[in-house]
This record gives structure tokens, C-alpha cells and sequence, in this order.
């Protein structure tokens, strides 16, 4: 049971929402329905949202689904978080020009991001921005990223209903929005409950139709909440866990997933905490006009890791370990956080299904048994 | 100690992320082997001449117009900022086209970037420095410095491990070196020549021939993977503590920022955390294949 104040706005006031932040000038973007799936796009009003629409996710699986009422987001996450948004997947880091043979000249860098408002933002990829601050926005802070996202305005959505490979409950990071928000909604029937989360927040609440949620609402909606956590459509232990899979790196699981993993690289793509990125510099066919562009790039591609001493992960299950390893374990001594917040993203899209849950579960699970049968076999040398 | 992060030499780049690179004019060059050259630079802005700073056994981004970036360590004495060397094995897309270049010409640099040799902690104590092949340039700066304080330092060694004498780089430097009384030089090569006449083998072979005080030794290592990891572990072996074993390791490299995630190992950016890691600090690591 939370304390904050809850405000109840009917569901027409959303669009009037979405109005008033075009009318200052943001670029609202939301959920919407493109190519069979639902992505974080520009809309222009709720109209756009994929109102009646479900989202039926297992691993390797995933289609849209009608729902039997209308609402506006009875869905979950899709292929694309907000990371495009603050990490573009092309950017143009600089362009140089040769004048002469000795002289370059430095062409205007980057260009100045847009004010994005998000409408519908899910709390774990609320918690995957906050990943990905520690990332770009630290000691050395990439002044894109930074930009964006100290402009940017999140209205987070509650979910009410876990898709079929959410776990953000064994993350720690949801169901229910809890920080990083500037408003966060919970979808009733024909209202939403309103959280305010900061003073950008509470203006915005302020210019809509509002009032004080009764308290019969407020012990509905945590309800909901109870329940949404109690329906994850998946779990992973994380007590010990980093220990647990830094101490395994020669575990044969590893070689069990890599005869599956396919190095297609989907679960980085979709990932929305994964950052890794390439650099590339080119030149046109002139040869007097240089770019250095950066491009996202992935930890299951072979080049990743070439140098001229050769290929440090030439395996796939190295770079299968690479990617798992950092993210639920690396991670944690490198940002002081996981590096997953359980969207559920890598198992949806992994072509073959691999799912992140059950194969870090498969190492503890083993590593255990293996343990306890030591202990018994200690036990009984100690008995004879 | 290495030097925290926050501590170190501002990095000189031509933007607020040090993304992009700042010129550097290459004001001679001297052909140390076959396929290795040393290449002096100045700033082509002399104002960033006079800021830069680096530490020894620390790198730079070296870019070439339109061609890319590759992580270069600096060979030079630190004291002398004014002449920075880069010594390059022309092997890839990048260390090619420098190959190519005429003096006079301009490269694209960024940096300092990353960890150093911990001349400081390790004053008072022996220093074993190993280098293998084109090892033995981000290990330069730190033997101008140990020959510059050499009162503060107690014996200092080189095993210096070369593919053949022809391969041998600063020749006339080491050679300068071995004429020393305060320092000791081995060199031993892997494929000897006609007229060679010192040790063959791997460089680990050398130390049969010094006397490893392990309470009192620091050792700085510098070659190729499987170098470092012989070397580290014949030293565990002879009792010099973990924590007095620096390696400095190679990483692809494409920020040196810790963004871009590809010099990953284990929890370390090697950009940042490293070049210059103690073994204790990656012992879980150090020796294992594919991490």
C-alpha cells in the first residue's frame, strides 16, 4: 500500500494531456500499432494508442491480440523501449572536411534534441532510463543523452496485467511505476488514477479536470498492483546471483545455450538498458569529407571484441556468457545496479526462445545441487 | 597504487565528450624495425602542446582521416610533453595508413586516456619490468622515469622478450641501457640470428638469471596474451604478491570512455579501469579463455 495522494481524471482529459504538452511544445510520443507490434512512436492524440489491443508474449513469441473492452493499455512492452529516443541507434558524431592537404576543418557536430514528452512509459523502462543514466549521464556525460533527457517528461502507465515474459517483480523494478515519473496513471474502466511525481508533474495535473481519489479506488488499484505482481509471466533468483555467475564462468551451461543462440544479436537491440556501441569513421567518394557516426552495436557480434591480438570471445558461448554476465552480474560492480530491470524483451524476441530467466536460473539451480550434494556426501564421510 | 580516474591528466579532445580528436603534427619519424616506426608529434595548437599531460603507461585515440581510431600507448618521457612519441607496429587498417604518412603530416589524437604504471607506490622497492615485442613501448616512459628518480627505486631489471634481433625496437636506446651499472637488461629472442649470442627462448626463461627478492619486487608486464599470462604466473610462483604484479592488457577499444562497451572484461573497461590492472584486481579472470 502506497501513501501518495492518488487524483482521479476521466479518460477523455488524456488527450487534453497530450494537447497541452504539443501546445508547449514537446514531442509526445506513445505506444501505438506499426508493423504488427507496438513501438514507442510520435502520435498526435489517443486516438493513436493501441486502444483495444493486447500484446500475447512467451519466449519467441509474440502477437497482437484484440481485447474485449477498450482500453488504452492493455498491453505490455514491445520490441523498442524509449532508448532510441536519448541513445540514437545512428549518430552522427562529427564531420570533417579536408581543405588542402594539411588543413581540416570541423563541420557543425550534433544536432540539438527534440523535447520528448512520453506518454505510457511502463515502470521497468522508467528503470532502464535510470540504468542508462549511469551510463551516459555520470562522470563523463554525453551531451546528447544528457540534453534529452533533462528536457524530457515521462508519464508512466501502471500495468495491471504482466505479459507472458515480464519478471520485473524479481527486479525489483515494477509493476507499478515508483520513481522517475512525472505523472504516473493506473487504467480503470472509464478513468485513471493519477500519481504526481515531480513539480513538472503537478503543473501538468493541474490543468486537468481532476479530483481527490476516493479511497475505494485507491484500495482497488492496489489490488491491482497486488495482483499484477503475483502474475509475473516469469522469475529469477537474484539473491547471490552475481557471485553465483561470475564464480561459474567455465559452468558447461554456457555451451548448452550457445547450441541454441543464434548471435542474432535481437536481445541487445531490444534490451533497454544494453549500450554498447560501435564507432565508425568513413569518407565519401570524394576522399576529402570524413564522418565519424556511432551505431548501436552488440557483444554477440565476432568483431566486437577484435583487436590485432585476435578475437577475445571467438564462441559463441563466450559472448552468450559475455552478454548474461554483464547484465546480471558485471553490471553491478560497474554501476552499482543490475543491468536488467525485467521487461522481458530478450526472451520475446529471441528468435529460438532462449530466456534469460531459465538459463541464469539453470546455473544457481545446478551450482546448488552441486553444493548440497557435496555437503551430503561430506556428511556422510564425517558418519562413517 | 594506480592513479584513480578523477586524479588523473585531463583528456584533450576537441569536444565536451571526447569523442573527437584534436591535431597532432608529426614532426619526425625513426624506423625502429621492419614494421615498427616511432613517430614524434606536436600539437598542431600549441596551446594544447602546453596543457598536455600524460602518465606512463597511459594511451591515445589516434585517428586518420576518414580511415578510423586505434588506441596507441605514448612512448615518451613524460617530463617532455612537448615531444610525444607514439611507436606503432603497422599491422591493422589504422597503424597502415600512419605507416603511410610524410612528416609534416597530421594525425587526429584524443587522450589520455586510462591507467598507469604506480611509479609512485612503488618507490623504495625492486622493479622487474617484462616486455614482449612492441610491449616494451607503454613500459618506455616508465624507465625514463625509474632511470630519473633511480635513488628512489631499489634494483631495476628488464626482460625484454624480441622475435628475432632484427625485431629489437630502441635499439640504441637499450643498448644505452645496458651500458648502465643501475640497470639491468636482459634480452633474450625467440628465432636467433647468425651472430646472436645472448638468450633464446621465451622471455619467462630469463629469469633464471635474476634474483627475485618477492617481499620487495614490483612487476610491470607488457607483451603479447600468452606473455602476460606466464609472466604473471611464474612471479605468483616465485612468491611476488598479487598485488605487486601490474599487466597492462589490449582491448578493442572505440570511445576510451567507457561507453561503448567493447573493451570489456569481466566487470573492467579496460579503457579505463586499465590499460594497467594489479593481478589481484582481475584474478578472476587473468587466464581464462574468451572473457
Amino acid at each position: 500500500m502506497r501513501n501518495s495522494v492518488l487524483y482521479t481524471i476521466e479518460k477523455g482529459e488524456l488527450d487534453k494531456l497530450i494537447g497541452i504538452l504539443h501546445r508547449d511544445g514537446y514531442t509526445v510520443v506513445g505506444p501505438t500499432v506499426r508493423d504488427g507490434a507496438i513501438g514507442y512512436e510520435a502520435i498526435e492524440s489517443v486516438q493513436q494508442l493501441p486502444i483495444g489491443w493486447t500484446d500475447e508474449q512467451a519466449p519467441g513469441h509474440y502477437r497482437l491480440k484484440r481485447r474485449d473492452d477498450d482500453l488504452y493499455f492493455g498491453h505490455v512492452v514491445g520490441p523498442q523501449s524509449i532508448k532510441k529516443f536519448f541513445f540514437p541507434p545512428k549518430q552522427r558524431l562529427f564531420g570533417i572536411r579536408r581543405e588542402g592537404e594539411n588543413d581540416y576543418v570541423f563541420e557543425a557536430t550534433q544536432p540539438e534534441p527534440p523535447r520528448y514528452a512520453f506518454v505510457g512509459v511502463r515502470a521497468c523502462d522508467l528503470a532502464a532510463v535510470r540504468v542508462q543514466d549511469r551510463v551516459f549521464n555520470d562522470v563523463m556525460p554525453d551531451p546528447y543523452y544528457a540534453k534529452a533527457r533533462s528536457q524530457a517528461v515521462f508519464i508512466g502507465v501502471n500495468c495491471a496485467e504482466p505479459g507472458g515474459t515480464c519478471f520485473c517483480t524479481s527486479m525489483d523494478t515494477g509493476p507499478r511505476c515508483t520513481q522517475g515519473f512525472d505523472i504516473a496513471l493506473t487504467e480503470l474502466k472509464s478513468t485513471f488514477t493519477v500519481e504526481v511525481g515531480s513539480d513538472k508533474g503537478r503543473k501538468l495535473l493541474e490543468a486537468l479536470e481532476h479530483k481527490t481519489t476516493d479511497a475505494n479506488t485507491k484500495h482497488l488499484v492496489d489490488l491491482m498492483m497486488q495482483s499484477a505482481a503475483e502474475h509475473m509471466g516469469r522469475s529469477l533468483n537474484t539473491d547471490g546471483l552475481p557471485e553465483m555467475l561470475l564464480n561459474n564462468l567455465q559452468h558447461p551451461h554456457w555451451d548448452e545455450v550457445a547450441k541454441r543462440c543464434m548471435d542474432c544479436a535481437n536481445c541487445t537491440l531490444s534490451c533497454p538498458t544494453c549500450f554498447c556501441s560501435n564507432v565508425e569513421d568513413k569518407t565519401d567518394l570524394t576522399g576529402d569529407h570524413a564522418e565519424r557516426w556511432r551505431t548501436w552495436g552488440s557483444c554477440f557480434t565476432l568483431e566486437f571484441s577484435y583487436h590485432t591480438g585476435g578475437y577475445n570471445r571467438s564462441s559463441t558461448a563466450a559472448r552468450y556468457r559475455q552478454w548474461l554476465t554483464h547484465k546480471l552480474a558485471s553490471w553491478h560492480e560497474q554501476f552499482g545496479t543490475s543491468g536488467c530491470v525485467g521487461c522481458g524483451r530478450c526472451i520475446t524476441w529471441c528468435p529460438v526462445g532462449i530466456d534469460i530467466t531459465k538459463e541464469a536460473n539453470a546455473i544457481t539451480d545446478d551450482v546448488k545441487r552441486f553444493r548440497a550434494e557435496q555437503e551430503r556426501q561430506r556428511a556422510e564421510e564425517v558418519g562413517s | 597504487m594506480i592513479t584513480a580516474i578523477d586524479q588523473r591528466p585531463d583528456v584533450v579532445s576537441g569536444d565536451a565528450n571526447a569523442m573527437s580528436p584534436v591535431w597532432a603534427r608529426i614532426v619526425s619519424r625513426c624506423q625502429e624495425s621492419s614494421n615498427t616506426a616511432s613517430y614524434t608529434m606536436k600539437f598542431v595548437d600549441p596551446e594544447i602542446g602546453r596543457r598536455y599531460r600524460f602518465l606512463p603507461g597511459q594511451f591515445n585515440m589516434m585517428y586518420l582521416f576518414g580511415v578510423g581510431e586505434a588506441a596507441i600507448s605514448v612512448s615518451s618521457d613524460p617530463a617532455n610533453s612537448d615531444s610525444l612519441v607514439h611507436t606503432i607496429r603497422h599491422v591493422g587498417s589504422v597503424t597502415f595508413a600512419v605507416d603511410r604518412l610524410k612528416v609534416g603530416q597530421c594525425v587526429g589524437l584524443r587522450g589520455p586516456f586510462g591507467s598507469n604504471w604506480p611509479l609512485e607506490s612503488c618507490k623504495g622497492r625492486d622493479i622487474l619490468l617484462v616486455a614482449g615485442g612492441i610491449g616494451i613501448a607503454p613500459l618506455r616512459p616508465a624507465i625514463y622515469q625509474l632511470l630519473k628518480n633511480r635513488d628512489q627505486y631499489g634494483r631495476v631489471i628488464l626482460l625484454y622478450g624480441i622475435r628475432s634481433p632484427q625485431d629489437m625496437i630502441f635499439k640504441e636506446e637499450v643498448e644505452e641501457w645496458m651500458e648502465r651499472r643501475d640497470f639491468q637488461v636482459l634480452i633474450t629472442v625467440d628465432y636467433p640470428s647468425e651472430n646472436w649470442t645472448g638468450p633464446v627462448g621465451v622471455v619467462t626463461k630469463l629469469l633464471r638469471r635474476v634474483r627475485v627478492d618477492s617481499r620487495n619486487t614490483s612487476v610491470f608486464v607488457c607483451g603479447p596474451r600468452v606473455m602476460n599470462r606466464a609472466a604473471a604466473h611464474s612471479f605468483l610462483s616465485h612468491y611476488v604478491p598479487e598485488d605487486q604484479i601490474f599487466v597492462s592488457l589490449e582491448r578493442n577499444m572505440r570511445c576510451g570512455i567507457g561507453q561503448c562497451g567493447h573493451c570489456q572484461y569481466g566487470p573492467k573497461f579496460v579503457c579505463k579501469d586499465g590499460p594497467v590492472f594489479s593481478y589481484a584486481s582481475v584474478r578472476n579472470l587473468f587466464g581464462k579463455d574468451e572473457v
